[in-house]
């Protein structure tokens, strides 16, 4: 069942030092069903993040349609949650303050909030840090709050940005088995920008992998690979040379 | 680290006050030596003298002053308090409204930037004019000169919040009202509470020019009476008065900032250490 539809989307950027405008993406079309990992994959410039912006409302299309669930998306809300590169948490907000923030938004008042929060706090294995401040916490941490943030919204979708980009090897590789996890647990449809080949392969049920300039998805591919995936084995090493062939700058010009 | 000798812990402690005392030592036996009249360059001691009776009444000295002290500070201090509170509820209101809508900000600054260069001081006579000789003129020009600092930390702090920040509020389905309260006005408080900072320092200066020349009570005009008595050990203690009341407040405030903003990773580390 189709969550997302991306609908003949193309966005122009004005350059306007030069006058000419910049096509930052061309002509997509792509769905994404309900309860699917989606991985949109590629070189930094091909616009993964301009897509991902405007299926959260931040961005829009300059031709074509986004919709999400079938309403067509013009701008942010909570049904779509978004986990950004950096966590942007608010500073002066302490950890449950900061879960919470949908709630507080919504005008719950502090009590309910406190009680929602703690599920979600929990769900991240962040327990035992409510009460800090994002700035006592390592990056790791404050992208799991980040994270927290979106999924106490019970949102249709959750948008993710590079969230774990910053994080060391050994942390990314538990922040990917937990967000595994989490999706299992929350039944949630994700989309995922990343531009690393091993990053899609071990998270998405399927890789959309796009060119650069102008952006176009160049192939989607599901990916058959039992979970937890294992990033030795044969199969997933074809997937990652399929994927390399396909991002390698002659096979772009051939296309 | 090694343990450091008596005499040379006992430096440490007192390593801050070397210099206020050896002046204070230096201006006490120049006054005395005669060089200079001792009318018109008072000792410390005597400045003291008149200082206590002024607050205590020890010996009358100051006449009809005597014991008057804390009556003149509560009068300025009342001034300086009213005129502040009004520059900071008007100065965040206006300064939040500039930063966040390019209408208002249109709208209004013009206005403000072309009285923004105008000395607070040169309103006195139309102050005087207008408002009599009382408290208002003086709380008028206090709130002059607190007014536009807090005004443009306050727009800089709201300008130069984090886009990030309003996405993720948009995000968890905030309304712009929402996100004003909840987002943009904490996000503009260190910069507001440096420009109370400023503003407070501003306060105190217009309080005492406007006693000086448009009020008949408050420190500033025990300070310009006290010049025509040729009281210059009154003028003194008045002075030493408004710089003591200057630093408390400005202590005050950043108190409060500590404590409003601990979330700040600096301030944070300090109240743990402390």
């Amino acid at each position: 069942m189709t969550l997302i539809t991306i609908d003949h989307v193309s966005r122009l950027f004005e350059d306007p030092k030069r006058g000419t405008p910049v096509k930052a993406l061309d002509d997509i079309s792509l769905n994404v069903g309900r309860n699917e990992f989606l991985c949109l994959l590629g070189p930094s410039g091909c616009g993964k993040s301009t897509l991902l912006n405007m299926i959260a409302g931040f961005d829009h299309p300059t031709s074509g349609t986004v919709s999400v669930g079938g309403q067509v998306v013009s701008e942010p809300g909570s049904d779509r949650g978004f986990v950004f590169q950096q966590p942007t948490l608010m500073p002066w907000l302490t950890v449950w303050e900061n879960v919470a923030f949908h709630l507080t938004m919504r005008g719950m008042d502090r009590r309910e909030r406190r009680e929602h929060a703690q599920r979600f706090i929990d769900m991240v294995r962040l327990t035992g840090f409510e009460n800090h401040f994002p700035s006592e916490l390592s990056g790791g941490m404050n992208q799991r709050v980040g994270i927290a943030r979106a999924l106490l919204m019970n949102p249709e979708v959750i948008l993710m940005d590079e969230p774990f980009g910053a994080l060391d090897e050994q942390t990314k590789m538990e922040m990917h088995a937990e967000l595994v996890r989490i999706w299992r647990e929350s039944q949630a449809t994700i989309v995922f920008v990343t531009h690393g080949i091993d990053e899609s392969l071990a998270l998405g049920t399927h890789v959309a992998v796009m060119s650069a300039r102008p952006g176009r998805i160049r192939e989607l591919l599901p990916i058959d690979l039992e979970r937890p995936r294992d990033a030795t084995s044969p199969r997933f090493n074809d997937y990652k040379r399929h994927i390399l062939q396909l991002l390698r700058p002659e096979a772009a010009v051939a296309a | 680290m090694a343990r450091r000798s008596p005499l040379a812990r006992f430096y440490l402690r007192i390593e801050r006050a070397i210099v206020p005392v050896l002046l204070l030592v230096g201006w006490e036996l120049f006054s005395r030596s005669g060089i200079l009249p001792r009318a018109l360059l008072p000792a410390p001691s005597q400045v003291l003298t008149a200082w206590a009776d002024w607050v205590f009444a020890t010996d009358g000295n100051t006449q009809s002053y005597s014991g008057h002290w804390l009556m003149d500070t509560a009068a300025s201090a009342s001034r300086v308090f009213s005129g502040f509170a009004l520059a900071t509820v008007l100065g965040v209101g206006i300064g939040m409204a500039i930063g966040w809508s390019r209408t208002v900000e249109k709208l209004i600054e013009p206005v403000l930037q072309v009285l923004r260069p105008v000395p607070p001081v040169s309103w006195i006579p139309l102050a005087i004019i207008w408002f009599g000789i009382a408290d208002k003129p003086a709380i008028f020009l206090v709130f002059l000169g607190s007014f536009f600092p807090v005004l443009l930390s306050t727009i800089h702090g709201v300008k130069t919040v984090d886009r990030n920040l309003l996405r993720a509020g948009a995000m968890t389905g905030g309304t712009p009202h929402k996100l004003l309260r909840h987002i943009v006005f904490p996000a503009a408080l260190p910069s507001i509470f440096s420009g109370l900072r400023i503003a407070i320092g501003s306060a105190w200066m217009l309080t005492v020019t406007a006693e000086m020349v448009a009020v008949k009570s408050g420190v500033g005009y025990v300070l310009w009476d006290s010049y025509y008595f040729l009281r210059y050990d009154l003028v003194i203690a008045a002075m030493a008065s408004i710089g003591l009341l200057g630093f408390l407040s400005d202590f005050a405030i950043k108190r409060v900032a500590a404590h409003v903003l601990r979330w700040q990773r600096g301030s944070t580390l300090q109240a743990k250490e402390g």
